[in-house]
């Protein structure tokens, strides 16, 4: 694949590795490891899928952070949906969150019992939904990140342009820069630096994280989601800890420009307003999330349907907000790999694909399996 | 969930549709968030939307460093 196969080059990999543990060797004497967090799930995923860590030395540790959208959903939020599935609605959703657990049950569930659940790889086919029986409800499941926001959304100008009156969007967006602030102010977790995500920056800019870099006092790396792009950020990162500096870097220029992608700024600045939002894992975060302005309340499903999404109950024993958090790596958890496997998961960080815990126990369980 | 695939824009539709093309399959691709798409450039597609463009120049210029570092550490005889 053009501009994807060169970023996986072994021996450049190999090159990078040795220039890491360069810049590592004078952050060896301290009395913790360094601690960078990746934010985003697509790292975690590419980490562990092309074995970065064990290209690390013992005092460089990685830990994965609350940039995956499913995983951060509140259980409640899935019982909103499961509540709109059982009433006739139809769910539109994209395929990670269908396995993931509500309070009770998951939509997977629901579907082999006869609820209409569909997944989209666009959110554009929920449009062909609710065009295809106008009188049918269609609801979108608009979980995402600011990468996902922008196509998301614009189902509504869709909506709007083509008069259905039948679809609307039950929205739990989340933004990262926020998410950041509040992992840093978290007194217990000791986070050098951060390795920012690629496509979320895409949309948001470079720019954006320089408040919090200033504020925190921690070096921003932005970086792309192949290894070379990993490695490449992680040296940058810790040449900035060896001299002492706290910048955002941009280290995905081929995508990512200093402002971001106005044009998706500009939709989404239109149609959407900031709101508290709940993270599994951090708790409620102050303007953290996206909801629909009111002038378009009526493709917001939980107006439409008259339901608000209230919190959930996890499940016993799961210790997905650690894990999300950084408070503690996967296989720290009692159920992992035990009770909690990708056949049968017991918390969401274990059914997403970029889960933490999915991808610890299909990338890194030769190191980290116990007796 | 954010993964995106660069991919290259083989036709833009009056619409703000388009076709892209990756190791000769071609998909649909919504393209209303890039300005000014033309035939040819190539864009970070994610669930069926062009997110952002990839700047080719900018590229080729990071694989060109990337390869340095590898010469330069196979030729100093450390490989890592």
């Amino acid at each position: 694949m053009k501009y994807v196969d060169a970023f996986r080059d072994p021996a450049a990999a190999r090159a990078l590795a040795g220039r890491i543990r360069e810049a590592a060797a004078p952050l060896a004497g301290r009395s913790r490891p360094v601690q960078i967090m990746e934010v985003c799930g697509s790292h975690t995923m590419a980490i562990g899928r092309y074995g970065i860590r064990g290209l690390l030395p013992p005092h460089l540790r990685l830990i994965s952070g609350p940039g995956c959208p499913v995983c951060v959903t509140d259980a409640g939020y899935i019982d909103a949906a499961l509540e709109l599935a059982s009433r006739g609605v139809e769910i539109c959703t994209f395929g990670d969150l269908i396995n993931v657990p509500g309070s009770d049950t998951s939509l997977a569930a629901a579907r082999s019992r006869g609820a209409a659940v569909t997944v989209c790889y666009s959110p554009l086919e929920a449009v062909e939904r609710a065009r295809r029986d106008p009188a049918r409800e269609v609801v979108f499941l608009a979980v995402g990140f600011e990468t996902t926001v922008a196509p998301v959304v614009s189902l509504v100008d869709r909506a709007a342009a083509e008069g259905l009156g039948n679809l609307s969007l039950l929205t739990a967006f989340k933004l990262v820069p926020p998410a950041l602030e509040a992992l840093a102010a978290a007194p217990d977790l000791a986070i050098d630096a951060f390795l920012c995500p690629a496509h979320v920056s895409a949309i948001i800019g470079a720019d954006a994280y320089r408040p919090f870099a200033g504020r925190h006092r921690r070096p921003c790396v932005v970086a792309g989601f192949e290894p070379l792009d990993i490695l490449y950020g992680i040296e940058g990162i810790l040449r900035q800890l060896d001299a002492g500096e706290a910048r955002v870097e941009n280290q995905y220029s081929r995508v990512v420009t200093a402002a971001g992608n106005r044009r998706a700024q500009a939709l989404i600045e239109r149609l959407l307003r900031p709101v508290d939002a709940i993270w599994r894992g951090l708790g409620p975060v102050p303007a953290s999330g996206l909801g629909l302005r009111p002038e378009f309340a009526a493709y917001d499903a939980e107006n439409r349907h008259g339901l608000r999404v209230g919190p959930g109950r996890d499940a016993p024993g799961c210790r997905c907000g650690d894990v999300i958090s950084g408070r503690l790596t996967p296989p720290e958890c009692p159920l992992f790999g035990r009770r909690c496997t990708p056949a049968s998961p017991v918390g969401p960080c274990m059914v997403s694909s970029e889960g933490s815990c999915a991808a610890w126990y299909k990338y890194g369980r030769i190191a980290t399996e116990r007796p | 969930m954010c993964l995106g695939i660069p991919m290259k824009i083989v036709a833009v539709d009056p619409a703000g549709t388009g076709t892209v093309e990756l190791d000769g399959v071609r998909h649909a691709v919504d393209l209303t968030l890039i300005e000014t798409p033309k035939s040819g450039d190539h864009v970070i597609v994610h669930a069926g939307f062009a997110i952002e463009r990839l700047d080719p120049a900018e590229a080729d210029a990071r694989i060109e460093l990337f390869r340095s570092l590898a010469e330069s550490r196979e030729r100093d005889g450390d490989g890592g």
